[in-house]
């Protein structure tokens, strides 16, 4: 692990960095809580593996689909490794997160089930919040309409933080699954998992953790957490699409019923029925994203050779500075925390009588400045704060003050243009 | 750059100036339209007089510069002329905005809008154009039935 953080060093890694856009703009990346750009390292390896190993991972009984399969199976241990896991087999890998999340409503309510803490009918309830991504929303509405149960949430506060005053009232005995955000994808903001994971543990429920936005940033370990299930995916974490991460505690995996059928997930099949593989491959039928898994292996391999601490810090910095700059624009709100606390580098606002479809039109064009507009798949959100959309620029291990510094300069422009 | 073209003067004047803004009686029709991608929404009122011919156009709603000038522009170009008449805007206009940038626009037909020529090379900009379009569309033919 390296000690000194350089980040001109790093930004090598990164082949996009260095290309102009049309007109000979330098390309200012701060999307990266939309899609984080790839090091050389993660394409060298999916393109290496394509070229010259390539062959269906756990059935092919040739040297290709022996070493697609090992290979497969590393990208398993490193990912394993990289969130603590405690074993390699509580790692299933999905296309995405919105998958992890959906295999998991799936388990409850289902018939095949017969373990009560998956079962799920009318009186039972689900507790999510208002501050969810749409795919730690929708999941456990189509759940709550198939099985009858109540879905209900958590509200945030004006600063943009879980309010947690009721907490006791609507985390209770009828609530069979908490699911939320480890740090918002709007907000930035970092949730209390302890104190809602002790309340729930209290009541007998079982918790889950998007941690879409936080597993790319920071170290995190899912022991150290004590929750039951949490969900990621790679193209946030310098990683390919198509692959996500499902992590839960092995006990319940076991548990779980499959969620889709198909090659590789069984153990023995006949015409009326089957038996299943064990986890994790109980939940991969089909044949996998094998590439991807295997890039997603690299991307872990890269973050945690840069450090995850060290990342951390870095944006922690960016955020500050970020923060900071934004606060001397005009008519700029911030949306979210504007301490440094229980906070990640994703910084959305609102520019006052103009909407951020102009502003991130204006910024991409004229600066080169790549930010999203829009609700974020967040829109409850963005209701709760009575505002149809904002602009958010969010950070990654590649991105400096400067780049920040464009942010801005492009915001006084575009508050010249529509002034 | 690019989106210079796209925020033509005339779009940003427009934008900062909304003509006709507001909802006003009478009406024929109501409609309510709304961009699912981005949020913006319109809610349009038309009234058509004796001989077909366009009395009021009057909106209301949220969005970007785009969105909203259009809607402005629209009802500039409609009051005042027959449906028929409007209805050849309309279809000039979306042939516009669905032509890449590579549609070559009848200024004669067009009027202003022409000034939203360069909307049309942002994919992600048209439906923002066309927001007020479709809902005038609508409008009109719910105003006959």
């Amino acid at each position: 692990m390296s000690t000194e953080f350089d980040v001109e060093r790093i930004r090598k890694d990164f082949p996009v960095l260095s290309r102009e856009l049309p007109g000979g703009r330098p390309l200012v990346y701060l999307d990266s809580g939309n899609s984080s750009q790839k090091p050389a390292q993660v394409i060298e390896v999916m393109r290496e593996h394509l070229s010259m190993h390539y062959g269906n991972v756990g059935r092919a009984m040739h040297v290709l689909g022996a070493e697609s399969t090992e290979a497969y199976e590393a990208a398993r241990d490193k990912v394993a490794s990289f969130v603590g896991a405690p074993s390699r087999d509580e790692i299933v890998f999905t296309k995405n997160a919105s998958e992890a999340l959906n295999l998991v409503a799936y388990a409850f309510g289902n018939p095949i089930n017969e373990d009560p803490r998956f079962m799920m009918g009318p009186g039972d309830e689900i507790v999510i919040s208002e501050m969810e991504h749409h795919s730690n929303i929708v999941p456990w509405q189509l759940l709550a309409r198939r099985t009858g149960a109540t879905l209900r949430w958590f509200s945030v506060t004006d600063e943009g933080r879980l309010d947690l005053s009721n907490l006791d009232e609507l985390v209770t005995e009828r609530t069979k699954i908490v699911s939320i955000a480890h740090q918002s994808n709007v907000l930035g903001t970092v949730n209390p998992v302890a104190r809602v994971l002790a309340r729930a543990r209290q009541v007998g429920a079982l918790m889950m953790l998007d941690a879409s936005q936080s597993v790319p940033h920071k170290p995190v370990d899912v022991a150290a957490l004590g929750v039951d299930f949490l969900a990621f995916t790679g193209h946030k974490a310098a990683g390919p699409s198509g692959i996500g991460v499902l992590w839960a505690r092995a006990e319940l995996l076991e548990a779980m019923p499959p969620f889709l059928g198909g090659g590789e997930m069984i153990e023995a099949v006949w015409m009326d029925r089957s038996t299943y593989a064990p986890a994790p491959h109980k939940f991969e039928a089909g044949t996998p994203p094998i590439v991807e898994a295997i890039g997603l292996g690299a991307a872990v391999d890269y973050l945690a050779s840069v450090g995850m601490e060290a990342i951390a810090a870095h944006e922690r910095e960016l955020v500050r500075y970020a923060l900071q700059e934004l606060g001397e624009v005009p008519g700029l709100k911030v949306v979210g925390p504007t301490g440094l606390e229980d906070r990640g580098g994703t910084v959305s606002f609102t520019l006052e009588g103009i909407h951020p479809h102009d502003v991130g039109q204006i910024l991409d064009d004229e600066f080169g400045v790549a930010v999203r507009v829009g609700h974020h798949c967040a829109r409850p959100l963005h209701l709760r704060f009575g505002i149809p959309a904002t602009t958010r620029a969010s950070f990654y291990l590649y991105n400096t003050p400067a780049e920040i510094d464009a942010l801005v300069r492009g915001l006084h422009h575009v508050r010249k243009v529509f002034a | 750059m690019i989106a210079e073209s796209m925020y033509q003067e005339l779009i940003l004047e427009h934008y900062k100036h909304p003509q006709g803004r507001g909802l006003r009686d009478p009406f024929d029709a109501e409609v309510h339209h709304v961009n699912p991608t981005c949020g913006d929404e319109i809610t349009m009122r038309v009234k058509v007089g004796d001989g077909g011919k366009v009395e009021d156009v009057s909106y209301d709603g949220q969005g970007c510069s785009i969105s909203q000038a259009a809607a402005s522009v629209l009802h500039e170009l409609t009051t005042g002329s027959t449906v028929p008449e409007t209805l050849a805007v309309v279809e000039e206009f979306t042939r516009l905005m669905q032509g890449r940038g590579q549609v070559e626009p009848d200024e004669d037909v067009l009027g202003d809008a022409v000034a939203f020529a360069g909307v049309a090379k942002f994919p992600a900009r048209v439906k923002c154009a066309l927001l007020a379009w479709m809902a005038y569309k609508d409008a009109v033919v719910r105003s006959a039935s």
